[in-house]
């Protein structure tokens, strides 16, 4: 199992999902950092889930 | 009046991008309201409350962005649709200007970065737990940063994470410096050998400041979100957390930082002091009872700036004797400001009104001063009966934290976005029985980058608002954050100070002065 403690000794790079901002002060401090573009998909949309997953029989 | 809209399928933005136009819109001429927001059933109904719901608004959906202006003409709303588009555009076109590339998931982003170990995660609350999932499966370190993810979600990641030993801060956690790098809403500290863990964000940001600002460091702050010491989650990121500290060399002492927690929750974390932890622990549990931690073997803190003084106290080497000794100077000098302070006000004036920022920076505010004057106003108050009948009305001694969702709804938080806070100074100042004004300005990245631009005018109007009506305001200021912050403390310090603010080195001794001017005008309960 991985420990918590590890991660301190580890480089830090991360992942940045939303707000754009969080991105750019990591950068400022010289961290590794990538964007997702991330945007709502239609499976995540609830009423669009539920009449997919009626339709594939899930459900 | 006339209201004017467009609807744009699948375009999305994130809440700040679309709050941060808004504002702008709503700044333009003429412009009487206006709404620049995603579809979701939320905001829809906050349009129709607003009376700005348009028909072809009605079935839209999540992923829908949405504008909405009421103006006094068909002219200004055409106007202002113009300008909010142009703003968005700028905005998305300066994230592609840089050409790099953005993946469209969580997993094309561990394509691209293999080596990836945390993800910061700031969606709206449903899609933003989805998120989290995803990435403590593929053992990536998560930052919450969303606040409406359920209580049994926020049960069900921990668990994970605590099995597979995974952080997992938040949700709601605003702040955290891990391997020196501050996240989100962090303060840029030392780094040195106190770790920290957090269940408060503001408390971890004055904590971590103050022992920055002594000249001691930081190892890792770790900030689990608020809920996390509660009776439901247990406590498992916090303690997880400090096990996580006692194993990692380059922390040396540890200081926890908490409103009360469930009481379940202190005796665990209390029973893992005294038995797994060999480091020093100094703990500050805003308005609880001390004396479990003290029995576990922790030193007690009895403000934020104490745990910061503390920490930075042993770190540096010093005995608590030069501690107690630090703290009985200042608090000499805040009785002989006080005393001076309070010679200039006119009958009149005796009381005290805090406009806070940061929710834990105004619950120390109000313990602190209820020992001084009493149980203060509120629109969150220690004591129930406190509570202010109309929360933009304060009467008497009042702290308001403006960063409850009564004031933030529909816009950027009050670290962020000072128009709220700006217009409540003016308004409390022309009321003849204040003596005080108290303030907290959080540095730091998210929060307002020009703060001290942003208030010097304000406070010189205040002041000389007063003054035309021969009354005397005094400003107590206290800055959470560093010189190494891209605001610069001592920048802003200056800026205030050229106002004619007070500024104290911590929230415990601006609202200790502040509480002390308006006891020797009587002003007390």
């Amino acid at each position: 199992m991985r420990k918590i403690s590890d991660l301190f000794k580890q480089e830090l790079q991360v992942i940045n999902i939303g707000l754009v901002s969080f991105k750019e002060s990591l950068e400022d401090v010289g961290v590794k950092v990538i964007q997702v573009d991330w945007r709502p998909s239609a499976a995540t949309d609830d009423e669009t889930k539920d009449a997919l997953q009626k339709l594939l029989g899930s459900k | 009046m006339v209201v004017k809209g467009i609807l744009k399928e699948g375009e999305y933005y994130d809440s700040v991008t679309l709050m941060l136009v808004a504002r702008d819109v709503l700044a333009l001429e003429g412009v009487e309201d206006a709404a620049v927001v995603m579809g979701t059933e939320q905001n829809k109904s906050i349009l129709e409350t607003s009376g700005i719901l348009l028909d072809m608004f009605k079935n839209a959906i999540d992923s829908d962005l949405l504008i909405a202006v009421k103006a006094k003409d068909e002219a200004i709303c055409d106007a202002a649709i113009q300008k909010a588009k142009e703003l968005l555009i700028s905005r998305h076109s300066k994230m592609q200007e840089t050409g790099e590339y953005m993946p469209k998931s969580l997993e094309g982003a561990v394509d691209f970065l293999p080596d990836a170990n945390m993800v910061i995660i700031s969606l709206a609350g449903k899609y933003a737990s989805d998120e989290a999932m995803k990435a403590l499966k593929k053992g990536l370190h998560v930052m919450l940063f969303s606040d409406n993810v359920s209580i049994e979600t926020e049960i069900e990641l921990k668990q994970y994470g605590k099995e597979h030993g995974l952080l997992v801060m938040g949700p709601d956690c605003g702040t955290a410096i891990i391997n020196g790098a501050p996240l989100c809403f962090a303060n840029v500290v030392n780094r040195g050998d106190i770790g920290i863990v957090a269940a408060s964000g503001t408390g971890l940001q004055e904590v971590s400041a103050v022992i920055s600002n002594e000249g001691a460091g930081v190892s890792q702050a770790i900030g689990t979100g608020g809920r996390d010491v509660k009776k439901d989650v247990g406590g498992i990121m916090f303690i997880e957390g400090i096990k996580a500290l006692e194993e990692d060399p380059e922390t040396k002492y540890i200081a926890l930082v908490s409103k009360p927690p469930h009481p379940g929750v202190l005796e665990k974390v209390a029973s893992l002091i005294k038995t797994e932890i060999k480091k020093p622990v100094v703990g500050i549990f805003l308005g609880g009872d001390p004396k479990i931690v003290e029995e576990a073997g922790a030193i007690p803190a009895n403000t934020l700036e104490e745990a910061g003084l503390i920490a930075a106290s042993f770190s540096k080497g010093k005995s608590m004797d030069e501690f107690k000794q630090l703290l009985e100077a200042r608090e000499k000098e805040l009785l002989n400001l006080a005393e001076k302070e309070s010679k200039n006000k006119t009958a009149t004036q005796k009381f005290v009104r805090g406009l806070y920022t940061g929710g834990t920076l105004c619950d120390e505010a109000m313990l602190i001063s209820r020992t001084i004057i009493g149980e203060v106003y509120g629109n969150a108050p220690l004591n129930p009966q406190f509570k202010l009948e109309d929360s933009w009305r304060s009467k008497e001694n009042t702290f308001v934290d403006l960063g409850e969702d009564e004031f933030t709804v529909g816009r950027p938080h009050p670290m962020i976005d000072f128009t709220l806070r700006n217009k409540k100074i003016l308004e409390e100042v022309n009321d003849k029985e204040v003596a005080v004004i108290l303030l907290d300005v959080v540095l730091g990245y998210g929060s307002n980058m020009q703060p001290g631009d942003e208030l010097n005018p304000i406070i010189k109007q205040a002041k000389e608002i007063a003054e035309k009506e021969g009354r005397n305001i005094t400003f107590v200021c206290t800055i959470t954050g560093t010189d190494k912050d891209p605001q610069g403390r001592g920048k802003v310090k200056q800026q205030l100070e050229d106002a004619g603010a007070l500024i104290m080195p911590s929230n415990a001794a601006a609202s200790k002065l502040a509480s002390y001017i308006v006891k020797n005008l009587g002003g007390v309960k």
